[in-house]
């Protein structure tokens, strides 16, 4: 060991060393943003150029054809929307209202902590999972068929736990002073929510929202478990009828052999790839508006 | 001298961890009473005991009796609802904690939580504890404003109005001025001392002049036990306790 003094480094020499590390861990994080956004745009660029010949008001409004230049994806976007509408009507109460139970209600024992766990866990299993948990609960047990409703209910599952983080994770960002203002003055737990909590978490709990429904909207996988169709030539008229949905309808249309059907999928991955990209952004500007009105 | 207040024999436990022991206290009516001692020894859970906000975080025990004159209300009684004792009592918090609202509805909302509608009342009292608080003048116009656009010594007598708004027969002060420059401290105490005439108050603070300056009666704890409690003349020029003395001369603590 050294015994010479701390002041009698070279500090300029250790200044730029340390310098080079930074420019180093600039150029590596540079390097690999750059190559997964390159990756993702090309994909994207790909997509548009193959899909964007196809995007025409007839496209939008054709129903499935077995002739690729006629085929549409009316009876798709229409049953996204109504998926999408049951999901919401599910997933939005039954998520913000769990998260504000957990936060603000449950006694924090083992119980809540096996519970909160377990939301954590579910937030990361396959989507398939839900997929075969509802065919055998909401088509089998309780004879909802292949329905919207079924589809619905089972994104609506999927979506939840997203939901009901994003909840939580608003409501903890009030801090706790601002709680205590509202008991001090004798308020109840109702009226401190209420009036504060769900006020002022809104905008985290919109976000998540947003990207639960944007992640519902692109989902495939659990709606073929419960037998979402793939050739839909009409329009539902209730929650009961079956349907088909934007993801769906691509996966079809890519495993056709013919050429021009890859054409149709392209288009409506863009449009699928739109609208999640405009959740997103929707998701992104409440969090800014809320962050600017929200100060502590 | 009216006792508005009176701690008997309290013990106080947090997840089985005694933090008060036997603390017994008078709180004299329209007087300031000052809490000091180093800080862990119990001040401020002592003062958050008058407003049950212990309660809020599950886990707490309470052991002997705050009682609340003239009708002898023991506030930490099982029976009674916390919510009750805080619409008695008001408190102020070490940093400004106003609601990111406008002004106005800041102070409003203690009203509204009793049930007040009628916007007439609820613009008088508005107007009436801004102005005890000092704090009129300079928001008159901006009343609808955010709070939180405030200064920080403005957002605390904000903070004083909002208490004050729901008239409370004991005002508690959590060191209200540590967060806040010389000026704004000045302000504050200057505030606190006219208000002992309308509420009474009870103060925790870290800064011994600011007691000696304010408060009418000081009382000295020190590992969750009062040492002492007497006249703040008498405690600051001619302590009774040892500890009392080390601890005002700066021997400790």
């Amino acid at each position: 060991m050294s015994t010479e003094p701390i002041r009698h480094r070279n500090f300029k020499a250790q200044a730029e060393r340390l310098k080079r590390q930074d420019a180093f861990f600039w150029f590596i994080g540079l390097l690999t943003l750059g190559f997964a956004l390159i990756t993702l745009l090309s994909l994207i660029v790909d997509m548009a150029m193959t899909g964007w010949p196809r995007i025409t008001q007839t496209f939008f409004l054709s129903f499935p054809s077995r002739l690729p230049e006629r085929a549409g994806i009316f009876s798709a976007w229409v049953g996204s929307l109504c998926v999408v509408l049951v999901t919401s009507l599910v997933a939005i109460p039954l998520g913000i209202a769990s998260g504000i139970y957990l936060e603000e209600y449950a006694k924090k024992n083992i119980w809540t902590k096996v519970i909160e766990l377990n939301i954590l866990n579910l937030a990361g299993i396959p989507s398939i999972t839900y997929g075969l948990m509802a065919l055998g609960f909401f088509v089998y047990k309780m004879h909802l068929g292949q329905s919207i409703l079924t589809a619905g209910m089972t994104l609506g599952l999927l979506v939840l736990p997203i939901i009901i983080v994003t909840t939580r994770e608003a409501i903890r960002t009030i801090p706790s002073h601002i709680r205590e203002a509202s008991y001090s003055l004798g308020a109840t737990k109702w009226q401190t929510i209420r009036n504060h909590i769900l006020p002022y978490s809104s905008g985290g709990i919109m976000t998540g929202v947003v990207i639960a429904l944007s992640r519902a909207i692109g989902e495939t996988a659990p709606l073929i478990t419960v037998g979402a169709l793939t050739f839909i030539a009409f329009l539902p008229s209730s929650v009961m009828d079956p349907y088909t949905v934007l993801p769906i309808q691509m996966f079809n249309w890519v495993s056709r052999p013919q050429e021009e059907f890859h054409v149709n999928a392209a288009a409506a991955g863009l449009v699928l790839l739109t609208m999640t990209l405009f959740l997103n952004g929707t998701a992104i500007y409440i969090r800014y508006l809320f962050r600017k009105k929200y100060k502590w | 001298m009216v006792k508005k207040a009176e701690v008997i024999n309290l013990n106080f436990s947090y997840t089985d961890k005694k933090v008060l022991n036997s603390v017994s206290l008078p709180i004299y009516e329209n007087r300031i009473t000052a809490l000091i001692g180093p800080s862990g020894c119990g001040k401020t859970t002592l003062l958050r005991c008058f407003n049950r906000m212990h309660d809020l975080y599950g886990s707490v025990k309470y052991d002997g009796q705050i009682n609340l004159f003239p009708d002898q209300l023991n506030i930490l009684s099982k029976e009674i609802d916390p919510i009750e004792v805080r619409m008695k009592i008001g408190m102020v918090f070490q940093k400004p904690n106003p609601f990111p609202k406008s002004i106005y509805e800041n102070i409003a909302y203690g009203l509204r939580v009793r049930g007040v509608k009628k916007k007439s009342f609820i613009d008088e009292k508005i107007e009436d504890s801004l102005k005890k608080a000092g704090l009129w003048k300079e928001v008159e116009d901006r009343l609808h404003t955010s709070a939180t656009a405030l200064s920080g010594g403005q957002q605390q007598r904000l903070c004083i109005a909002r208490a004050l708004a729901t008239e409370p027969d004991i005002l508690l002060l959590d060191e209200p001025t540590s967060a806040l420059d010389p000026i704004s401290t000045a302000h504050i105490e200057e505030l606190v001392t006219e208000l002992k005439n309308a509420v009474t108050i009870v103060m925790v603070t870290h800064n011994l002049h600011q007691a000696a300056r304010t408060a009418d009666f000081t009382s000295f704890m020190y590992l969750g036990k009062m040492i002492e409690f007497g006249e703040s003349s008498q405690i600051f020029t001619n302590p009774k306790e040892q500890k009392t003395e080390n601890y005002i001369t700066g021997r400790f603590g």
